[in-house]
C-alpha cells in the first residue's frame, strides 16, 4: 500500500514518518516514533485513553488520521514534565490518588491539560464536562476531579 | 481518617504505623508520565498478530475447516487448528485439583458457545490477520442449544459438555455443593413466618480499559519471553506449561501491569495459543483481544439464580434457612465451580441461624463461560441475603437496621459451617454504620458487643 510522508512536532522535537494512507495517529505515535503514552482502549473514540493534543486542541488520537497532522504541533502525556520536572497536573494526579491501575491516566492528564490551558479557574462543573469523554474504571472519579481542581488552584497561586 | 485503636485492643497489637498514613503508591509516577509499560507499549521487529476464527453457533458439530483459501491471503504466516495444540483440552482449576478438563484451546470437533475459538491466524499485519480469518471455511452442524439453568438440569435437555456427562459440576459432594446445619423443617415448623424468595441476576462485563492480551517474544534455545497483561501469573504459567508440554523454564512470563482487570484477567486463554505462534513461526507474537472481543468473547461474571426460604419469629430471629444457589458456568468450567462453592459458604450470611440448609448448582448451558469478577460467587448472594432480610423486617414490622442486630454473628457463636465465630466485628460495623448514616437504633443494640456476647 501506498505510504505518504507525515511531518510534525511532537513535545517540542521534529518527527518525519512515512505511514500507510489511513493509519491512525495513535498507530503512528505508538508504533513508528515510540511514543506509548497514549493508550489504545477502544479503538473507536469512546474512551478517550488515547487523548492528546493537537495544535491546542484536544483528539482522540484513535479517530485521527496521521496524514492529517502535517505541520501539526502535538502533545502526549510523556511531554508533560519540562525538564524533569512534573507539571502540576502529574503532580496533583500523584497527591490525590488520581491514578489506580493508570491505564486511563494519560488519557485524562490531557483532558484536564486543555481544561487548564482554556479555562485555568475552572468550576467543579467544568472539569466533569471536560473529563467526560475520559472513561475510568478503577479509580473512580472523584479523586480525580479533586486533582484537576488542586492543580488549577496550584497554577492560579503560581501565577499571582 | 480516624484510626479508632479502642477496637479489639486486647487481641491485636498496638504498633500500627502504616493503617491511617497517606502513603504514594509506588507505580503511580509511571502513570503519569506516561512511562509505565503495559504489555502493548513493547514491539518487537517481525511481530505477527494473531486473530481468532470464532463459532457464530451456539452449538455445533463441526464437520470440516478448511484453511486453504486463508493460507493464500497476503501477509499469512501460520494457522493452527485443533491438531497443533500439544494438549488441546484443559481446565484452568486442574491445578488444585479440580477437574475434568473440559475446554478446548482450539475447537475440536464441537463448538459450544457462540464465539469459541475454532482457527488461529497469525499474519504480518493485524488487517491481513483480520482479512485471512474471513476466508477460512468452517462447515457446521447446528445442534440444540440450551441457555436456561432450570432448563439445562431437566431431563432430556442437550447436554452442552460431553467432558462433565451431564449438564452440571460434579462435586465431591455430588450433584451440588451442601451446607447442612440443625433441623432445617423443625425451624420453618416453630416460625411465625416463612418467606420464600427468588432473585436472579444476570451476566456483567468488566470492560477493562486495557483489553486482554500478550506479546510473546522467542528468545532463542526453546525459551520464550510472554509480555501479559494476565491476573494470574501462576495458574498462566503453569496451565500454559500443560497445555503446550513445555517445562515451566521454557517459559519466561513478564506481568504485574495490568491496565484494569476486576478478575476478567485471570483465565488461561490468550497466552497459550500466542506462545504456540511464537514456537512454531520462530517469530514475536502479539494476539490481543479487540473491544468488540472483550465485550462478547471474554469470561463475564456468571448469571445467578438464588431462592432463599426464611423462617422468622416475631421477636426478630432468624431460626431456619433454606437457599438453593444455581451458577451459570456457561459451557465450561473456568472458576465458575469455586464460584458457586463459595456461594454455598456465604449464604448463610454473617448471621447466626441455628437451622440451615444449603445446595448450590454449577450449571452448564450453551451461553458465554463465565469465570472471575471481584467477589463472584458471593456478591449476587448478598445482593439477595439482604433484599431477604429487608422483606424480613418488614414482615415482623421491625426496623431493619435492628433486625440485623439480633442476627448478626458474634464471636463464640458456631456457624452452619461447623466453625465457631472468631474475630467478628459486625456489630461494631453496624453501630458506625447507623451513626455514620444518622439511622438510630435502640439503645440496646448500641450497647451491643461483638467482642462479648450478652455486653
Amino acid at each position: 500500500m501506498a505510504k505518504v510522508p507525515v511531518q510534525f512536532t511532537l513535545n517540542g522535537s521534529e518527527k518525519a514518518e512515512f505511514v500507510e494512507s489511513g493509519t491512525t495517529l495513535l498507530n503512528a505515535l505508538r508504533d513508528k516514533i515510540g511514543d506509548t503514552s497514549p493508550k489504545g482502549g477502544c479503538h473507536q473514540g469512546t474512551c478517550g485513553a488515547c487523548s492528546v493534543i493537537v495544535d491546542g486542541e484536544l483528539r482522540l488520537s484513535c479517530l485521527t488520521l496521521a496524514e492529517t497532522c502535517n505541520g501539526a504541533a502535538i502533545t502526549t502525556t510523556s511531554g508533560l514534565a519540562e525538564g524533569g520536572v512534573l507539571h502540576p497536573l502529574q503532580r496533583a494526579f500523584l497527591d490525590a490518588f488520581a491514578t489506580q491501575c493508570g491505564f486511563c491516566t494519560p488519557g485524562m492528564l490531557m483532558a484536564a491539560k486543555v481544561l487548564l490551558d482554556h479555562t485555568p479557574d475552572p468550576s467543579r462543573d467544568d472539569v466533569v464536562e471536560a473529563l467526560s469523554g475520559n472513561i475510568c474504571r478503577c479509580t473512580g472519579y472523584e479523586p480525580i476531579i479533586q486533582a484537576v481542581l488542586t492543580a488549577a488552584r496550584a497554577n492560579s497561586q503560581n501565577a499571582a | 481518617m480516624e484510626l479508632r485503636k479502642s477496637y479489639f485492643s486486647d487481641v491485636r497489637k498496638d504498633d500500627l504505623n502504616e493503617i491511617g498514613q497517606p502513603r504514594p503508591r509506588s507505580d503511580s509516577p509511571g502513570h503519569v508520565t506516561g512511562k509505565t509499560a503495559y504489555f502493548a507499549d513493547r514491539n518487537f521487529p517481525g511481530m505477527l498478530h494473531l486473530k481468532m476464527v470464532r463459532s457464530p453457533h451456539h452449538h455445533a458439530r463441526i464437520r470440516s475447516i478448511d484453511t486453504s483459501e486463508a493460507e493464500k491471503h497476503p501477509g499469512v504466516v501460520k494457522i493452527l487448528t485443533a491438531r497443533d495444540v500439544p494438549h488441546n483440552v484443559y481446565t484452568i482449576l486442574i491445578l488444585i485439583q479440580i477437574g475434568p478438563e473440559d475446554e478446548a484451546v482450539l475447537a475440536d470437533g464441537k463448538v459450544r458457545w457462540k464465539g469459541e475459538a475454532v482457527v488461529a491466524v497469525l499474519a504480518e499485519t493485524e488487517r491481513a490477520a483480520q482479512e485471512a480469518a474471513a476466508k477460512v471455511k468452517v462447515d457446521y452442524e447446528v445442534l440444540p442449544a440450551v441457555f436456561d439453568m432450570e432448563e439445562a438440569l431437566k431431563p432430556g435437555a442437550p447436554l452442552v459438555n460431553e467432558y462433565h456427562g451431564q449438564n452440571y459440576y460434579l462435586y465431591d459432594s455430588g450433584e451440588c455443593r451442601k451446607v447442612r446445619f440443625g433441623d432445617v423443617e423443625a425451624g420453618f415448623a416453630e416460625a411465625d413466618y416463612v418467606l420464600e424468595q427468588s432473585y436472579q441476576s444476570s451476566p456483567i462485563e468488566h470492560a477493562p480499559t486495557e483489553t486482554t492480551g500478550c506479546i510473546v517474544a522467542p528468545e532463542g534455545n526453546d525459551r520464550f519471553t510472554c509480555y501479559t497483561n494476565t491476573q494470574a501469573m501462576f495458574f498462566t504459567l503453569d496451565n500454559t506449561s500443560i497445555i503446550l508440554q513445555m517445562p515451566g523454564s521454557k517459559l519466561h512470563f513478564v506481568g504485574g501491569t495490568v491496565g484494569g482487570g476486576f478478575g476478567g484477567k485471570v483465565d488461561v486463554i490468550v497466552e497459550p495459543i500466542a506462545i504456540l505462534g511464537a514456537k512454531l513461526t520462530g517469530r514475536p507474537v502479539c494476539f490481543t483481544y479487540s473491544r468488540e472481543e472483550e465485550m462478547q468473547i471474554s469470561s463475564p461474571r456468571a448469571a445467578e439464580k438464588v431462592v432463599i426460604k426464611d423462617g422468622v419469629m416475631k421477636d426478630g430471629r432468624i431460626v431456619a434457612r433454606k437457599v438453593t444457589g444455581y451458577t451459570d458456568a456457561g459451557a465450561y468450567s473456568r472458576h465458575s465451580p469455586y464460584g458457586a462453592q463459595k456461594g454455598a459458604g456465604h449464604y448463610p450470611g454473617p448471621y447466626t441461624i441455628p437451622n440451615v440448609w444449603i445446595d448450590t448448582y454449577c450449571v452448564y448451558t450453551n451461553r458465554t463461560p463465565s469465570s472471575a469478577m471481584r467477589g463472584f460467587g458471593v456478591t449476587i448472594g448478598d445482593f439477595a441475603l439482604e433484599v431477604q432480610m429487608d422483606k424480613l423486617a418488614r414482615l415482623i414490622g421491625m426496623d431493619p437496621l435492628e433486625f440485623r442486630f439480633i442476627n448478626a454473628y458474634r464471636d463464640g457463636d458456631m456457624k452452619a459451617h461447623r466453625q465457631p465465630t472468631e474475630g467478628a466485628a459486625l456489630i461494631e460495623c453496624m453501630q458506625e454504620a447507623s451513626r455514620a448514616a444518622n439511622w438510630p437504633v435502640a439503645e440496646k443494640y448500641m450497647a451491643m458487643s461483638s467482642y462479648a456476647k450478652g455486653a
